[in-house]
C-alpha cells in the first residue's frame, strides 16, 4: 500500500497516465476488499464433498443454489426472520416517532431544551452497550409481564428487545430531525396556531408530511442497524427460537460446524436482506449516516 | 423570527391553552424521555451501584463488599489487564491503518473520476453487512484446514498449520485485519462527506498559488476537514471500547483476545454468572469511555452555542 504523499505526488499533474494508475489501484483495492465475500460466496455455490476431496482452492466441478437452500431449509431460516421482522419494524416505527414527537416540541416550542438534548443523547449513544448490559439485564428479569409477553418478563422477549433498540437510537433520530424541522419555516405553524388547529393536527398533519426525506434516510439506516444487531439479543434472548435471524447465526454455526459450505451460505442468505436494502435505498443510508456525524 | 413573530405564536400558544382540553405540547417529549430514562439513564446509574457488591445472579443475597471487586480486578484477575492491553491495540491499529487508508480512499474518490459510486460501493459493502457475517465470512478465511490463506500457502496440512483463529499470539492481529476492513469502508464515507463541503475556492486558491497536490492537501484541505477529524477520533475510540461482535463470533474472545467487552459479557452469560464483578468491569470502561465522550460534548456544546 503506497502512503497518501507518494500516491498523491505522483498525480501532481492530472495527466492522463495518473488517471490510469489511479484506476487501476482502485480496480485492485476494490477486488481486494471484495475477495474476502466473493470467497465466501464461492465456498457456498460449491458442494462439500467436492472440496473436502478437492481442496478448497481448486477449480470448481460444480457450482449449485444447494448449499443455500439446504441451509434455508433446515436451520427453519423463515422462523427466524420472522423473529427479526416482529423486533425491527416496531421498533423503527416506534423510534421514528417517538423521536419525531420529541423533535417536533423542541424545534418548535422550547429550542433550550435542543441542547440538552443533544448532550443527553449523545452520551447515551456514545456509550457502549456493555456498559449498561449488567443492570439492564437484572431489570429486564426482574420486569413481571404475564400475558404480555410469551416469557412473561421484559427479558427472552421481542418487546425487550424493541424496547432497547428504541432507547439506543431515539436520541441521534431526535437530534437530527430536530435539526430538520428547524428548517423548515416557521410560518407554518405559525399559521396553523391561529387558524386554531390542535398541535397533534401540526404535528401530525404539517410537520411529519414536510419531513419524509430524512426520516426516509433514517429508517433505512435503522432498518440495517436493527437487523445487524447481534449483542442484545446475545444476552437478552435466552432460548434459541426466539434469537433474530443475525444472533440466531451463532447457534446455526454451531450446528453445522462439519460443513463450512452449508455455514458460508447460511451466513450470506442472512445479509442479503441488507444488501437489497442498501442497493435499493443507497443515497438514503449513507445521507443517513453523514447526516448526524457531519452536525458534530 | 421577528418579534411579531413571536409575539403571534405566544398568543397562538396562549389561545391554546386558554382553549383547554388540549394537551400541554411538552407531552411530546414525554414518551422518548421516558424511554430512555427506564432502559438507558437508569441502568447507566444504578449498573455503578452493583460493582460494590458481591451479587452473583437474580434471586442470590448480595451485600456490600466496597472495592474488592476492583482490587480483585486489578491485581488477581488474569483476563483483565490483557483486555485492557488488546482494547488499546485496537484503537491504535484502527487509528493508524484503516483510517488513514479510508481518508486516502475518500481523497481519491472525491476527484471527480468515472465509476467513483462502484468503487466506493465495494469499499463500504463490509460496513452494510452485520459483523456477525464479517465473524464468518473471515472464518472461512483464516480457517487453518479450509481456509484461504492456509490453502493458498500450503499450511493447511498437518504438521504445518497455522492456526490464526486459536494461536493467542495471531488471533488477535488476525481478527484486526477483518476489523480494519470493516472500518476503512466506514471512515471513507464520513471523510467523502466531509470532503463535499470542503469549499473548491480553496484549492483554486492554492493552485494559484503554485501548491502542488500534496502541499494543497496538507496546508488546505487536511485543516478544513478538523471537524471530520474530531468525529472520526471518536468514532475509532467508541469503535475500540466496543468492539465485541466480531471477537464473539471468532472465537468468543479466548485466550489471545480477550477484551472488556467480552469479559462483562462473560459474567453474565457464562457458566459462572457474578454481576457484581463484571459490574465493576462495566465500570471501568464506563469511565474511559466519559474520559472520551465528555470532553466531545464539551466542544459540541460550545459549537452549538457558538452558532
Amino acid at each position: 500500500m503506497t502512503t497518501p504523499a507518494a500516491a498523491l505526488g505522483r498525480q501532481r499533474t492530472p495527466v492522463r497516465p495518473a488517471r490510469v494508475l489511479l484506476h487501476v489501484f482502485l480496480v485492485v483495492t476494490s477486488l481486494a476488499w471484495l475477495a474476502p465475500l466473493l470467497w465466501a460466496v464461492l465456498a457456498a455455490l460449491r458442494p462439500y464433498s467436492e472440496t473436502s476431496t478437492k481442496g478448497y482452492v481448486s477449480w470448481p466441478d460444480k457450482l449449485s443454489l444447494d448449499n443455500f437452500k439446504n441451509a434455508f431449509e433446515q436451520s427453519d431460516m423463515t422462523h427466524y426472520f420472522v423473529n427479526t421482522l416482529i423486533i425491527a419494524v416496531p421498533a423503527v416505527l416506534l423510534t421514528l416517532l417517538l423521536s419525531s414527537m420529541v423533535a417536533f416540541y423542541v424545534s418548535r416550542f422550547d429550542f433550550r431544551l435542543n441542547i440538552f438534548l443533544l448532550l443527553v443523547f449523545t452520551a447515551g449513544n456514545l456509550l457502549p452497550q456493555q456498559v449498561i448490559i449488567t443492570p439492564l439485564y437484572r431489570m429486564y428479569l426482574l420486569i413481571d409481564l404475564p400475558g404480555v409477553t410469551a416469557s412473561g418478563k421484559l427479558y427472552d422477549s421481542a418487546l425487550g428487545l424493541v424496547l432497547i433498540h428504541v432507547a439506543f437510537q431515539s436520541g441521534f433520530c431526535a437530534f437530527v430531525l430536530s435539526n430538520y424541522m428547524r428548517m423548515l419555516p416557521d410560518e407554518l405553524t405559525e399559521a396553523a396556531l391561529v387558524d386554531g388547529a390542535s398541535v397533534w393536527r401540526m404535528y401530525w398533519q404539517i410537520v411529519l408530511p414536510l419531513c419524509k426525506p430524512a426520516m426516509a434516510a433514517l429508517a433505512t439506516l435503522l432498518s440495517i442497524w436493527i437487523y445487524n444487531d447481534f449483542f442484545w439479543a446475545i444476552v437478552l434472548i435466552s432460548t434459541g427460537e426466539n434469537m433474530p435471524i443475525t444472533s440466531a447465526l451463532n447457534n446455526l454455526s454451531g450446528q453445522y460446524f462439519t460443513d463450512p459450505n452449508l455455514v458460508a451460505a447460511g451466513a450470506l442468505l442472512t445479509a442479503i436482506p441488507t444488501l437489497i436494502v442498501y442497493f435499493v435505498l443507497q443515497r438514503q443510508f449513507v445521507s443517513g449516516l453523514t447526516l448526524g456525524a457531519n452536525k458534530g | 423570527m421577528t418579534t411579531t413573530a413571536v409575539a403571534v405564536r405566544r398568543d397562538a400558544v396562549r389561545g391554546l391553552k386558554k382553549r383547554g382540553g388540549v394537551a400541554p405540547p411538552w407531552l411530546f417529549a414525554v414518551p422518548a424521555l421516558l424511554v430512555y430514562a427506564l432502559i438507558v439513564l437508569y441502568p447507566a446509574l444504578s449498573g455503578a451501584g452493583s460493582a460494590f457488591t458481591n451479587w452473583s445472579g437474580v434471586g442470590a443475597e448480595r451485600s456490600f463488599v466496597g472495592v474488592d471487586n476492583f482490587k480483585q480486578l486489578f491485581t488477581d484477575n488474569p483476563q483483565f489487564w490483557p483486555a485492557v492491553e488488546h482494547n488499546i491495540i485496537w484503537f491504535v491499529v484502527l487509528i493508524l491503518i484503516p483510517t488513514p487508508m479510508g481518508l486516502f480512499l475518500a481523497v481519491q474518490l472525491d476527484k471527480k473520476i468515472r465509476f467513483s459510486r462502484v468503487y466506493q460501493t465495494a469499499f463500504f459493502l463490509p460496513v452494510v453487512v452485520s459483523l456477525a457475517v464479517t465473524g464468518f465470512v473471515w472464518q472461512l478465511v483464516y480457517n487453518p484446514d479450509t481456509g484461504l490463506i492456509n490453502s493458498i500457502i500450503g499450511a493447511n496440512k498437518p504438521g504445518h498449520y497455522i492456526d490464526w483463529i486459536g494461536d493467542p499470539h495471531l488471533n488477535l492481529w488476525a481478527v484486526l485485519v477483518a476489523a480494519s476492513w470493516r472500518h476503512t469502508g466506514y471512515m471513507m464515507i464520513l471523510y467523502l462527506a466531509g470532503l463535499k463541503g470542503v469549499d473548491p475556492s480553496l484549492r483554486e486558491a492554492s493552485a494559484l498559488d503554485g501548491a502542488n497536490e500534496w502541499q494543497t492537501f496538507k496546508n488546505v484541505i487536511f485543516p478544513t476537514l478538523r471537524p471530520t477529524n474530531t468525529v472520526v477520533l471518536v468514532v475509532t475510540i467508541i469503535e475500540a471500547l466496543r468492539a465485541f461482535d466480531l471477537v464473539f463470533v471468532f472465537n468468543k474472545g479466548a485466550q489471545g483476545t480477550e477484551l472488556l467487552s467480552i469479559l462483562i459479557t462473560n459474567n453474565i452469560i457464562g457458566e459462572s454468572s457474578r454481576i457484581g464483578y463484571g459490574s465493576a468491569i462495566a465500570v471501568v470502561l464506563l469511565v474511559i469511555s466519559l474520559a472520551v465522550i465528555i470532553p466531545y460534548l464539551i466542544a459540541t456544546f460550545r459549537k452549538e452555542r457558538r452558532a
